[in-house]
């Protein structure tokens, strides 16, 4: 039986989508060693041991939590307190298999973190014009009148919920996969440039108009580290999705650009 | 062959892969990070960071300043919170009386400044926010003599590049000390602090006068100032990288981020 090559992803896709997720792997993980150096997170222009934080992760020395707001969670063993490589106690809010360096280095930590943060605003500035340019964002991302219709937007939820993805379609997006691609290349991934560069102090002076719009560092470094959960958050979805949607030829697509498009009846290879 | 015992389950099989894929990122990621090539290669981002932030400014713009109602409650102490060396121990006893402030190294008329002498200069008062490395941030009103005063007054020689500020504490038995280059040495809000919220700057915040550069972080906001160097060359000072925290925590010079 033959299967038919569609051309998927444009090359412009597939090199920015390998850059940014080695770029936002390095980012998360030596972010979290940053967060680590001062684990709590406050709203406004300033905030430090002596104000009350809104979120903190702490220890009590034989418990690790996680506070948020009023309530506490108790998360021994992950968050505030692990156990480290060397089976040692670690009084740490994030543990060490989780950040980069894997030990306590904030020096480190920020040399990763701001030389990788250049390779991702270079390349998601890079990957925006591209798309504008080869159509990629008229052709895919573009939300059509039509799409916006509660009945098409319901019926995606259910075909999602059923885990039933439309293999006819494959070339195209369905509305939620647009609504999750849109939001992170467009909202959620310049909120994290944006944020970043507010809580420098130097490019306080430069664009203080920039701090303003998140209503101070403390804010934007709040903000910072929400739109990360989201983004590491949606991650975990994509990554689910790509495996219920048939991971073989969804990673393939994404790598030589082809998705093999089989008659009637295969379900496989839409999400990625 | 189906459950058979060489199968392995696909749950156990993803778990192994997990694992095993973040174990080689994270020993790769830390071996990475003792490679000095690979160090000096994300160091070069630094350079690109300074680069674009002083293409990006005006070389006088100006840190945000701030109203007397949003001055922290309690304003965060951190690092040092006195003076170590005798010397500064006698200084604090008798109230800064006799404390001179040097100025010396490229300078065309090395001088000793007391504290009298630098508050009866013209001085500058702004209310800013600190911006520890670490991520939190405190707010104060300062008062102080602007740095770039005393150095006109020196006669600051025109092959100086850098300004090295020698404190009286230590973290055992190394002195802190810090530099800046001469763009912040000259910026309009980069003055020698000897007031605090309107009072005399306590000795926990760096008395007599610590020093403030706003567009930078507060590991370069030395206290406990006992003496201002000129010099063309951060190298022969300590760990010759240009400050305590740079020489032992491998932080950046720069420190606009």
């Amino acid at each position: 039986m033959a299967n038919n090559k569609v051309q998927r992803h444009k090359a412009t896709t597939r090199i920015w989508h390998w850059l940014n997720a080695i770029a936002l792997t390095v980012l998360l993980m030596s972010g979290l060693m940053i967060f680590n150096a001062h684990p709590r997170l406050y709203w406004g222009e300033y905030g430090s041991r002596e104000d009350r934080a809104w979120l903190e992760i702490d220890d009590t020395r034989t418990t690790g939590f996680l506070k948020i707001g009023s309530t506490t969670l108790e998360t021994t063993g992950v968050l505030g307190l692990s156990l480290g490589a060397d089976e040692n106690v670690r009084r740490v809010a994030f543990p060490g298999w989780a950040t980069i360096p894997t030990g306590y280095n904030l020096g480190a930590a920020r040399r990763w973190h701001f030389a990788f943060a250049w390779l991702f605003a270079l390349g998601l500035t890079g990957f925006m014009a591209a798309s504008l340019l080869n159509g990629h964002i008229r052709q895919h991302l573009h939300i059509r009148r039509t799409e916006w219709a509660v009945g098409n937007i319901w019926s995606d939820i259910k075909n999602h919920a059923r885990l039933r993805f439309d293999a006819h379609n494959a070339g195209t997006y369905n509305i939620l996969q647009k609504f999750s691609y849109v939001g992170v290349i467009f909202i959620l991934l310049p909120l994290m440039i944006f944020t970043g560069l507010a809580m420098s102090p130097a490019m306080n002076a430069a664009l203080p108009w920039l701090h303003d719009i998140f209503a101070g560092r403390q804010s934007a470094r709040s903000i910072h580290f929400i739109c990360a959960t989201l983004l590491f958050s949606f991650v975990l979805l994509h990554l689910v999705m790509v495996l219920l949607s048939g991971p073989i030829n969804g990673i393939r697509s994404m790598i030589t650009g082809n998705v093999r498009q089989a008659p009637q009846g295969d379900m496989t290879g839409v999400e990625s | 062959m189906k459950n058979g015992r060489y199968i392995i389950g696909r749950r156990a099989l993803l778990r192994g892969a997990t694992l095993g894929g973040s174990a080689l990122i994270l020993s790769g990621c830390d071996a990475l990070n003792e490679s000095d090539t690979f160090r000096s290669a994300l160091r070069t981002a630094e350079t690109l960071n300074k680069a674009a932030h002083r293409s990006l400014m005006d070389r006088a713009a100006l840190a945000p300043e701030f109203a007397a109602s949003d001055i922290s409650p309690i304003f965060k102490t951190n690092g040092s919170l006195t003076g170590t060396s005798a010397e500064y121990l006698a200084h604090v006893g008798n109230k800064f009386a006799d404390w001179t402030l040097r100025i010396d190294g490229m300078v065309a008329k090395p001088m000793d400044v007391s504290l009298e002498t630098l508050r009866a200069m013209p001085s500058r008062t702004q209310i800013t926010r600190h911006d520890c490395v670490e991520g939190w941030s405190s707010i104060a009103k300062w008062q102080g003599t602007p740095l770039r005063l005393l150095l006109q007054q020196a006669g600051l020689s025109a092959r100086a590049k850098y300004i090295v500020f020698h404190c009286a504490d230590s973290y055992g038995a190394q002195p802190y000390y810090e530099s800046i280059d001469l763009i912040d040495a000259f910026h309009p809000q980069t003055i020698l602090a000897w007031g605090m919220n309107g009072e005399m700057l306590p000795v926990k915040y760096g008395a007599p006068v610590r020093l403030r550069v706003e567009r930078q972080l507060g590991y370069k906001q030395a206290k406990y100032v006992m003496r201002i160097e000129a010099t063309d060359d951060l190298t022969k000072f300590h760990g010759g990288k240009g400050g305590y925290w740079e020489d032992v925590g491998d932080y950046e010079w720069y420190a606009g981020i």
